[in-house]
């Protein structure tokens, strides 16, 4: 075997939509298989907030943009002698097909391990692959790749509407879409044809069930099945929008075999080594004439992905098979028999898992993050994270996995969201939206049948039965007299929650639940060991299921819990798995057994080798309960896994669970609006003005007192943002009548959101009420931008030692009155040297890794050991580095369609990076190159709004214009401009539809940097400012919305121009140590 | 309706198939996909088959020309959940209504994990399907001859082509008749007793079949007479046992068998490893091979014998099953090669 000495590792960068943290999990996987061959690792990858970034894993990290400058820069400095590409997605296979391209690979001697570059080529340009899939007769959809225009309504002419779209070399399905006509078709291809020199016009099967299998072969041509999955929405549905169920359940033996057989053979004719996914289109109806066996079978090879995918992540967590591990081996050149099955350790890895339970993956969105974005799905993926549930009937995963989403169902039925009620149900179960399988629910209970549903949807008809069998139940309990042993049972086994039953039963979660104990209807513990039990193993991998008679495993011993992220959504990501798993890295190190309650199939807390036992289960008050009581830990961790663990502290102390760290009273007075309020006020604290109202009308009149702008936070939301600015009393009122409910119950929150002031946040760690370590951030962005959407420096640039002192005096004053032990975070309005708290969370914050890596020290391994009552007290310096660390919101705005591209006060990034520099200019740069925006070259369009911008702006203006930039400007600012002597070209408002226009500029493709800022803040528009940005996000120009970033860049571009060295291709670690 | 072990361990269920109580070897398989082939395979005589995949049933039950036999082979069923309703454009009826029909009893509702666990620790036994309150009878079908029950009782000849082959029926599954059913083979099937050697043929095939091999004592000796005409041989399952012993080797019962789809063999000669489809309690001791033999197929998880030949003589066969159907194909190239042999 030819095994290298140093390899070079590309990761995925920051998380957007179609590519998240499940590249977190092959990456680290991969980066473990390495060294223990004793192969240096070099890592390449921003994303700060990874594990496979964290310091013990690769032997040098580099937080650099993933672009082919900075690889080709890490390569002459590393000098690897191979480069792994599959491990990060689309983005590292992509990096990695430019720098073969080239020539810098062949020039640097570095082979690349596993898959050659010339098999990734076969499988992602359309025509190579349905050439070499034809060689072995493998049936691949009608379809013609073009390169232009004509060529594409030329293949469309010979394929006939509708037909079906799709972008080459793109992640997740982007740019792709059912066409109905011709003229549909046109008005789609000049945007797709922006990100991409190919499109891909292919036969129309929608209706076809969706399938795929994931295949492991090494290089000796052994190859195996590690999984297949059943999509429950078919063909026409993006598998990332999709339910998705595993094992198949409506395929014979013939299929599955059949469709197994042609994996297997695609995937060796290929010449794919490591891990790869394999997607089909299965007609359900008509059977492709007679002959021989298979012939019975008629489907479609759709895709082959060449690398570790979501899908891979997805079955690995479903069978637990380590794929990434294996493939990472494979990549070596073991071949499968030589490797052992590290769940068995005793069998061999050249297998296919036998399952005896199923999993579900339910994909979560958050469209409504998002202005004006549209709720249907299709072919393109919106959804920002999953979830996956294991349990031994569909009804069970079904429902369980419906819970797990976190945004507020119960399960199938018996919700007590009506927000969840979809009136027009028949129409989002026909053109799907996000919210199809509560339209299925309402649809099953208004008696509509099976076949009619089957029909609009084209699901499976057994997995509408199952739905319905639920809907059945759930009205014979309602109806039934008593709740007896039997009904209650067959409750548990359907899936029903305690808390449904409460509903049905019109009482409470905890009486069910002391009911369903004195009934002894409890669940069982079961193992995943991949060989359904045909051999004795050793897994630390559970679930809880209520069809079984016995537990796999004994209470373990010396234990303690930490409480997972649940899925990732906006606002909840990567961040919070990282502070998981350092939780039970710092457990384990200190000799305790540890606990992982997760269900997010995406994260590193979950794979197998993170934890003593993991529980893949809900992150339920229930589920944690039944957990507890059958291990019965010394404390249960709520503080690293985000809010849904942090939302169960109360009720879990209410329960007599112990809560490591702060106290479950005192993260409550922090978490409730009021009690916090009362307390900043008793330490003479200031803080915004606020009051919570239960009408429209006192909303309207609180605000008046406390003055406009005002910040709206309706507590019941109906559709759309949950926070919003208003800036007058009759944008409130229609805010709130069109987006929320209020009344006494549901009351709104109108609070005084205040105007050009900065914002600053300290992260940190507490013990015993006194503050340990900590770190203070600066947001670029001034107030109004939410701040996991801010770009954030550290140590702070501009705010002065004063500001910085009161902070630290206000942090300290408030951690004493809460006795805080372990992690925080607060965040400040600055103004003027004038401080006010805006916020405080008791828990870990999405701040904590880059605040941890920027300063060196680790701030939830400190948590873990303050909680545990070690003393941590040290000198740490977080203020004075030699190196200053810029992160960058990643935002997925091209995935969401009609989605306003600026930021507001509601999130809508999906994903982070960060990088360093030797100065503030240079990390910020590297920071915004690594969320995909590119440095512009020469045109620039700009458009500022109001006259405060344009004053505020004129300095920056005036550098670019001397950086020999042509500038082109919307008419107001180009009349601004040329009174302040800077030379720019007028270009029209759309509307006017004089010439030269705007929307000329957009078009022909020679901009490369746009500055929009939006004209009025706070209000939606549908005006020519909304156009521009929607423009520039769909046809990729980069683009600046936000007055001090632009200053911020600008200044930073011209101190990039005027500097010799340009952008430093500087290791972490050769930061740290100076 | 409930299921009592041998050990004394009771599973409590409801009946979904014939309302009666059997007795039956009680085993389990752990393929996910399947059902109706796997029900159909003689090779499950007198057994009551444990499905570790929970849901049984979804797709219904084809058409009789797809199944593995003409009737449902297994004494009794064991689930965790039977789908009422079933879905598929193939599907003639449901699984439960086959049941019935068939006369077999089934229950659902069974922790089968655990009871699973119950089989691997203390190795298959026998086991009692019943309704009844009655104390239960139990019965060891490996003491009775299976093959005898299940074989046909006439030759039957299929097909005009050049090359003739004895398919020796001791309970075959049809997808092996299939698979050697080609434009130049003309078949001929015998059962488990026939006396082959007078018929004029290319070459011998050994089916699978059930229960214990040694019981085979006329199969065995009509095998001897083949070989020493020197005809070749290719044994499938229990063909393999049958061969072996033919040979002059041994045979002992697993514990607790293979009977899933996901076995690992490695080819000895290639070091390649296939994936296979397994059904079988007896297996072949491959230290007992005589001189001029050698293991042609081993398992790659426990290391017991998958399959032998003989190092000069066409004969050859493997304990898996090639033929698939339930399972996975990757092993079919076994037909083409030994039907190469003849044709040379």
């Amino acid at each position: 075997m030819n095994k290298p000495k140093k390899v070079l590792l590309f990761g995925s960068g920051g998380l957007k939509i179609g590519q998240a943290g499940e590249f977190d999990y092959s990456g680290s996987q991969a980066i473990k298989a390495f060294k223990e061959e004793d192969i240096r690792v070099v890592l390449m990858n921003p994303n700060i907030a990874t594990v496979q970034t964290d310091r013990g894993l690769a032997d040098t990290v580099y937080f650099l943009p993933l672009t082919e400058e900075f690889a080709t820069q890490v390569i002459q400095k590393e000098r690897p002698d191979a480069i792994a590409l599959s491990f990060g997605g689309q983005t590292a296979l992509n990096l990695g097909l430019a720098l073969e391209k080239n020539g810098v690979l062949k020039k640097y001697g570095v082979r690349v391990l596993g898959t050659p570059v010339s098999v990734i080529r076969d499988t992602e340009d359309r025509d190579l692959f349905v050439r070499r899939l034809t060689e072995i007769q493998v049936k691949t959809a009608r379809s013609y790749a073009a390169k232009n225009m004509s060529g594409a309504l030329k293949a469309a002419g010979k394929i006939g509407y509708p037909l079906m779209i799709r972008s080459g070399f793109a992640l997740g399905g982007q740019g792709s879409g059912v066409m109905n006509s011709r003229s549909e078709l046109q008005k789609k291809l000049p945007e797709v044809f922006r990100s991409t020199s190919q499109v891909l016009i292919e036969e129309n099967l929608v209706g076809w069930k969706e399938v795929e299998y994931e295949v492991v072969r090494d290089s000796a041509d052994n190859c195996v099945i590690v999984c297949n999955m059943e999509n429950i929405d078919p063909m026409g549905i993006h598998t990332g929008e999709s339910m998705v169920v595993a094992p198949s359940q409506t395929l014979t033996n013939e299929e599955y075999h059949s469709l197994r057989e042609i994996a297997i053979r695609t995937i060796r004719h290929l010449g794919i080594v490591g891990e790869c996914n394999i997607q089909y289109a299965l007609n359900p109806t008509v059977a492709a004439g007679a002959g021989a066996k298979a012939a019975n079978v008629d489907y479609r090879v759709i895709e082959v992905n060449a690398r570790l995918s979501r899908s891979s992540a997805l079955a690995s967590k479903a069978t637990g098979y380590p794929l990434a591990f294996v493939a990472a081996k494979l990549a070596l050149g073991y071949t499968l028999p030589e490797l052992k099955n590290s769940v068995t350790k005793q069998t061999t890895a050249c297998f296919e898992p036998a399952l005896d339970y199923l999993v579900l993956k339910l994909p979560r969105w958050d469209i409504n993050k998002f202005e004006n974005a549209q709720f249907k799905i299709g072919t393109e993926m919106k959804s920002v994270g999953e979830v996956m549930a294991i349990g031994r009937s569909f009804e069970e995963v079904f429902q369980k996995a419906l819970r797990m989403l976190s945004i507020g169902a119960d399960g199938f039925v018996a919700q007590r969201n009506g927000a969840l009620d979809v009136p027009d149900y028949l129409d989002e179960i026909r053109e799907a939206t996000t919210r199809r399988v509560f339209a299925l629910a309402n649809a099953l209970e208004n008696g509509v049948s099976v076949e009619k549903i089957s029909e609009l949807s084209n699901i499976d008809k057994w997995f509408l039965e199952k739905m319905k069998n639920i809907v059945a139940l759930g009205k014979r309990i309602r109806s039934s007299k008593k709740l007896d042993a039997t009904l209650m049972r067959e409750a548990k086994q359907k899936g029903f929650s305690d808390r449904q039953l409460a509903t049905l039963k019109k009482t409470t979660e905890a009486n069910i639940r002391t009911l369903r104990k004195k009934l002894k209807v409890l669940p069982s513990i079961k193992q995943i060991d991949t060989l359904a039990g045909e051999f004795p193993a050793e897994t630390n991998y559970l679930y809880l299921t209520y069809h079984g008679t016995e537990h796999d495993v004994k209470r373990g011993k010396n234990q303690i819990a930490v409480l997972g992220s649940g899925p990732y959504a906006i606002g909840s990501s990567v961040e919070f798995d990282w502070s998981c798993v350092q939780a039970l890295k710092t457990l384990s190190a200190r000799g305790w057994g540890t606990i992982m309650i997760n269900s997010n199939p995406e994260t590193v807390s979950t794979d197998y080798d993170m934890s003593d036992r993991l529980y893949f289960d809900e992150l339920s008050l229930e589920r944690v309960l039944d957990i507890v009581e059958f291990e019965n830990p010394k404390g249960v961790i709520v503080s690293t896994g985000g809010q849904i663990p942090n939302n169960l502290a109360l009720l879990l102390h209410k329960s007599r669970v112990k809560i490591l760290g702060t106290s479950p009273e005192n993260i409550d007075r922090a978490e409730n609006r009021h009690t916090f309020s009362a307390l900043l006020d008793k330490l003479k604290i200031n803080q915004p003005a606020w009051a919570e109202v239960g009408s429209p009308e006192a909303a309207a009149g609180a605000a008046e007192k406390i003055g406009y702008p005002a910040l709206v936070r309706p507590s019941y939301v109906l559709s759309g943002a949950a926070m919003k600015v208003a800036p007058d009393k009759e944008s409130l009122l229609k805010f709130l009548k069109r987006a929320a409910d209020v009344s006494p119950d549901h009351p709104v929150v109108i609070s005084k959101f205040i105007e050009n002031a900065r914002e600053i946040e300290i992260d940190g760690v507490a013990q015993k009420g006194k503050l340990v370590v900590y770190a203070i951030t600066e947001h670029i962005e001034n107030a109004g931008t939410h701040s996991g959407d801010a770009t954030v420096v550290l140590p702070p640039q501009r705010t002065y030692l004063e500001t910085i002192r009161g902070a630290q005096e206000i942090t300290k004053s408030v951690l004493k009155e809460l006795h805080i032990t372990g992690p925080f975070n607060i965040q400040f309005i600055a103004r003027e040297n004038n401080l006010q708290v805006i916020e405080l969370n008791v828990r870990a914050s999405r701040s904590f890794p880059f605040v941890s890596k920027a300063t060196g020290y680790n701030f939830a391994e400190l948590s873990v050991r303050a909680m545990l009552g070690e003393n941590i007290e040290g000198q740490y310096r977080t203020l004075d580095l030699d190196y200053v660390a810029v992160k960058s919101p990643q935002f997925s705005y091209g995935r969401i369609k009609g989605a306003d591209p600026r930021t507001r006060v509601e999130m809508a990034s999906t994903g982070e990076v960060a990088c360093f520099g030797d100065s503030y200019g240079e990390a910020l740069l590297k920071s915004m190159l690594a969320a995909g925006f590119r440095l512009p070259h020469k045109n620039v369009l700009v458009s500022l709004g109001q006259e405060e911008n344009k004053q505020k702006l004129l300095p920056s203006l005036h550098l670019l214009s001397a950086l020999k930039f042509k500038l082109y400007a919307t008419e107001h600012t180009a009349d601004f401009l040329t009174i302040h002597d800077i030379p720019c070209e007028k270009v029209y408002k759309i509307r006017t539809e004089k010439s030269p226009n705007v929307s000329q500029l957009l078009e022909n493709g020679t901009l490369d940097l746009i500055i929009n800022i939006p004209t009025r803040i706070f209000v939606g528009e549908n005006t020519d400012g909304f156009i521009i940005r929607r423009r520039a996000v769909d046809m990729n120009i980069p683009l600046i919305t936000n007055r001090q970033l632009a200053e911020a860049f600008v200044a930073a571009l011209a101190e990039h121009e005027h500097k010799s060295d340009g952008l430093k291709p500087k290791s972490w670690s050769e930061y740290r140590s100076g | 309706m409930r299921l009592i072990l041998k050990n004394g361990v009771v599973f409590e269920g409801e009946s979904f198939g014939a309302s009666k109580s059997i007795a039956g070897e009680v085993v389990f398989n752990t393929g996910m996909v399947g059902y109706p082939e796997a029900f159909t395979d003689p090779s499950y005589a007198g057994q009551i088959l444990v499905c570790t995949y929970p849901l049984v049933g979804n797709y219904g039950v084809p058409h009789k020309k797809a199944w593995e036999s003409d009737k449902v082979q297994i004494a009794g069923l064991v689930v965790s959940e039977y789908s009422e309703n079933y879905s598929h454009r193939t599907a003639k009826q449901s699984l439960a209504d086959l049941l019935k029909k068939s006369r077999v009893p089934a229950i659902t509702g069974v922790d089968t994990r655990a009871l699973t666990k119950q089989l691997r620790e203390h190795g298959v036994m026998p086991g009692v399907l019943t309704n009844s309150k009655e104390v239960a009878k139990f019965a060891d079908p490996n003491k009775e001859n299976l093959v005898a029950r299940v074989s046909p009782k006439k030759k039957m000849v299929y097909g005009k082509g050049r090359f003739r082959l004895v398919v020796v029926d001791c309970g075959i599954k049809e997808n092996i008749i299939r698979s050697l059913t080609r434009a130049d083979t003309t078949i001929i099937r015998v059962p488990w007793d026939y006396d082959f050697t007078r018929e004029k043929y290319d070459a011998l095939i050994l089916g699978n079949g059930p229960g214990d091999p040694t019981m085979c004592k006329a199969t065995i000796e009509h095998v001897k007479k083949a070989m020493a005409d020197g005809k070749p041989v290719l044994g499938i399952c229990l063909g393999n046992q049958l061969l072996a012993l033919a040979a002059g080797a041994s045979t002992y019962k697993l514990k607790y068998g293979h009977r899933s789809q996901n076995q690992p063999c490695v080819e000895t000669n290639t070091n390649r490893c296939y994936i296979t489809s397994q059904n079988h309690g007896y297996a072949v001791n491959g230290k007992t091979l005589p001189v001029g033999w050698e293991e042609w197929f081993v398992n790659a998880n426990d290391g017991s014998n998958e399959g032998i030949r003989h190092k000069s003589n066409k004969w050859r066969s493997v304990q898996f099953h090639p033929e698939a159907a339930p399972g996975p194909m990757d092993t079919m190239w076994i037909f083409d090669e030994f039907l190469e042999q003849i044709r040379v």
